[in-house]
């Protein structure tokens, strides 16, 4: 059924009819709805979830680590320094091989602090081992969630997966959205079983001292997996788009980009205002377009690499640095052709909305109108310099 | 006899007071039990990939999260209706659970989680080489509170652990021995006979770490009680309802068998300020065993 919802509500209704048995979180902006709408559902009785309120976000990634480690399905969402507090849990989680779900509402990393959107958070996290989804509209943060806890729980998967949702554009925003019923949801979904887990009948050893006679084995293992992930996504999004009707490659998404000559790669909710963009270029002849990634991790180089091949000129729009280096979308774009015959003639890199700087229709225009011959390396778009003149 | 559920076979130095401690806890709260356990010592020398020593459900996480790790746990069990058949444990050393696991103890503690945590208590960052943690004892010689020309070792006495722990109201609070088993066997007992959140605090000699023969291990673990230096006592519903009656021993003999403590047998002075300490607890828990009194713990 078709509601008007908040970014976060929506969330918080999918998160529920996927009957998760352990829910923890600490409150940061701006996930904080989210949380409050689960907490709501669990004091209702709507859910019958068990509600860990925690000190801190490494204890709320601790308390859905154990319950997934008991063999039910587990939910907790964060944000920017909760995220980052976070992080060893998270990379901890992926090692064990917990198919634990979690909202990121990206967000800006301090200093200085910032409470708005940018992808630096969970761009940050990208060597953690999860697979990291990006959702462009509040209909795939609803679907993406979905689709998140089966890829999460199939048997040859076993891997954490994090939806990436932009901070208050996403999670804030209002939408229109196609909301599952619950027999579609269990049809999709099915109980989660897992193939190991704490459990007094059978008792296992989880998390083990490993040495170098067996380490490498478990990491190449994770990532042997999510590079089998790039295969599984598109399967679990097909049999997705049977049950629900709405179609995802759930890797890329090319947006007129057949007989475009310059085409703008981008993650998130910016690929909405690209989009937009593009129409009014095209409706005066221009032939641009866009790919969106939605999977960032596994990173899908043959599929980008198919798709940007015989497209002359091509920009990547970066919300995250990696400091001291190239940007770290634009970078990964540029490694799809390392080696390869066929290629873009210019790979350009633009950064843009950091902390919440708003990306316009005319940012994006700029972004085309400096896709030119000359090759640009992580150029910032709507920087301000008459703020950097200041003189100490 | 039935199946050990702490098998032997593990990588332990001899005279350990841990993996003694280890098992009678595991043993007394028997099958029935999940064990979260924080990186350290322990978890090293009891699951090196592919052998455990553990057969009860156990997980290793991390080095400060067992307490929430032990609450997922508990949460999801009681999700599945299997909660009041099984005993979840929090477990590791005096630093994962006195420093850096603090924060997440006292989260769980606070939230009421049916969990019982259990500190090794071996005063010291054992398995990264001996550095001084929050539960090393005053004028200790560790490889981070070295002694010196400016330093008599650790410059500060232990955190009060178990006061912290009663203090956040929590049902059941107990210090115990390696050198002192039955007594332990009976804490962790009624410990896990409790809902609620449960702290058992175990002081576990490290022949490595505190220098002595191996050997001694329950003979220096013994005298720690006996000096009043490491007082044995239970807190139920934050009252004290017992404690283990000593005939006092002066400390110099707690102090002479340890090689972290040798440096203070020529300063009488700062001897007395750990025989300050000793009388301070015998005082404060009322330790001293009085004539015709049999002590009650």
């Amino acid at each position: 059924m078709k509601e008007f919802l908040e970014g976060s509500r929506v969330v918080a209704e999918i998160v529920k009819l996927c009957k998760p048995g352990v829910i923890s979180a600490y409150p940061i902006t701006p996930q904080t709805h989210i949380v409050e709408e689960l907490a709501q559902f669990v004091a209702s009785g709507e859910s019958d979830a068990q509600f860990v309120n925690v000190e801190s976000e490494h204890s709320a990634a601790s308390v859905v680590l154990g319950g997934s480690a008991s063999g039910v399905r587990v939910y907790t969402a964060t944000s920017s320094q909760g995220l980052f507090y976070m992080a060893e849990v998270l990379f901890n989680i992926a090692g064990l091989r917990l198919p634990v779900l979690m909202t990121c509402a990206n967000r800006a990393i301090s200093a200085p602090i910032n409470i708005w959107n940018d992808q630096q958070d969970s761009v940050s996290l990208r060597d953690s081992g999860w697979i990291q989804l990006y959702a462009e509209d509040i209909q795939e943060v609803a679907d993406l969630h979905l689709i998140g806890y089966r890829i999460a729980e199939d048997k040859s998967m076993m891997l954490p997966v994090m939806i990436c949702m932009d901070g208050f554009t996403l999670t804030h925003g209002i939408e229109t959205a196609d909301m599952p019923s619950q027999e579609l949801v269990n049809k999709f979904l099915p109980a989660y079983k897992p193939l190991y887990k704490l459990d007094v009948e059978n008792p296992i050893t989880m998390g083990p001292l490993v040495d170098p006679d067996y380490y490498m084995e478990a990491r190449y293992a994770v990532q042997q997996t999510l590079r089998e992930a790039i295969k599984f996504i598109p399967k679990v999004t097909a049999e997705f788009s049977k049950v629900f009707g709405r179609d995802y490659n759930g890797l890329i998404e090319g947006y007129r980009i057949n007989d475009a000559e310059r085409v703008i790669v981008a993650m998130g909710s910016v690929c909405g205002t690209v989009k937009e963009t593009v129409d009014a270029l095209r409706a005066k002849g221009k032939k641009v377009g866009l790919l969106k990634i939605m999977s960032y991790r596994p990173f899908p180089y043959e599929e980008i690499y198919a798709a940007l091949k015989g497209i002359p000129r091509v920009a990547v729009l970066d919300r995250a640095l990696s400091l001291g280096s190239y940007a770290p979308l634009a970078a990964e774009v540029k490694a799809a052709f390392f080696g390869k015959k066929k290629k873009p003639a210019v790979i350009s890199s633009f950064v843009v909305g950091l902390g919440g700087r708003d990306i316009t229709k005319d940012s994006i225009k700029e972004v085309f109108s400096l896709l030119t011959a000359k090759e640009r390396v992580g150029e910032f778009i709507d920087l301000k310099p008459e703020l950097l003149k200041e003189e100490y | 006899m039935s199946k050990p559920l702490f098998t032997p076979g593990h990588t332990a130095c001899a005279g350990c007071g841990q993996s003694l401690a280890a098992r009678l806890v595991v043993e007394s709260s028997g099958p029935n039990t999940i064990i979260a356990n924080n990186t350290g010592c322990l978890e090293v020398f009891s699951t090196r990939y592919p052998e455990s020593a553990w057969a009860v459900p156990w997980i290793h996480s991390l080095f400060e999260n067992a307490a929430a790790v032990a609450s997922g746990i508990e949460a999801a069990l009681i999700y599945l209706g299997k909660k009041d058949k099984i005993n979840v444990i929090a477990q590791g050393g005096d630093g994962g659970t006195a420093d850096i696991g603090l924060q997440a103890l006292s989260g769980m503690w606070e939230r009421g989680h049916d969990i019982l945590c259990v500190c090794y208590d071996n005063e010291a960052y054992m398995n990264t080489g001996v550095q001084r943690s929050g539960l090393t004892p005053f004028s200790t010689n560790t490889s981070t509170s070295p002694i010196g020309g400016k330093s008599l070792g650790n410059i500060r006495p232990k955190k009060p652990m178990p006061e912290i722990a009663v203090t956040h109201g929590i049902p059941y609070v107990a210090t115990a021995s390696a050198g002192f088993f039955q007594d332990l066997q009976r804490k962790v007992k009624k410990a896990v006979s409790i809902k609620g959140p449960k702290y058992i605090q175990v002081h576990v000699p490290c022949p490595l770490g505190w220098r002595h023969e191996p050997a001694l291990s329950l003979e220096v673990g013994k005298l720690a009680v006996e000096t009043g230096l490491y007082p044995l006592f239970e807190y139920e519903a934050g009252v004290l309802v017992s404690q283990k009656k000593i005939t006092p021993r002066p400390v110099e003999e707690y102090l002479k068998v340890q090689g972290r403590f040798k440096h203070l047998l020529d300063k009488p002075e700062q001897v007395k300020l750990i025989q300050a300490i000793a009388d301070n607890n015998i005082k404060k828990y009322n330790l001293k065993l009085e004539p015709q009194q049999n002590s009650t713990a």
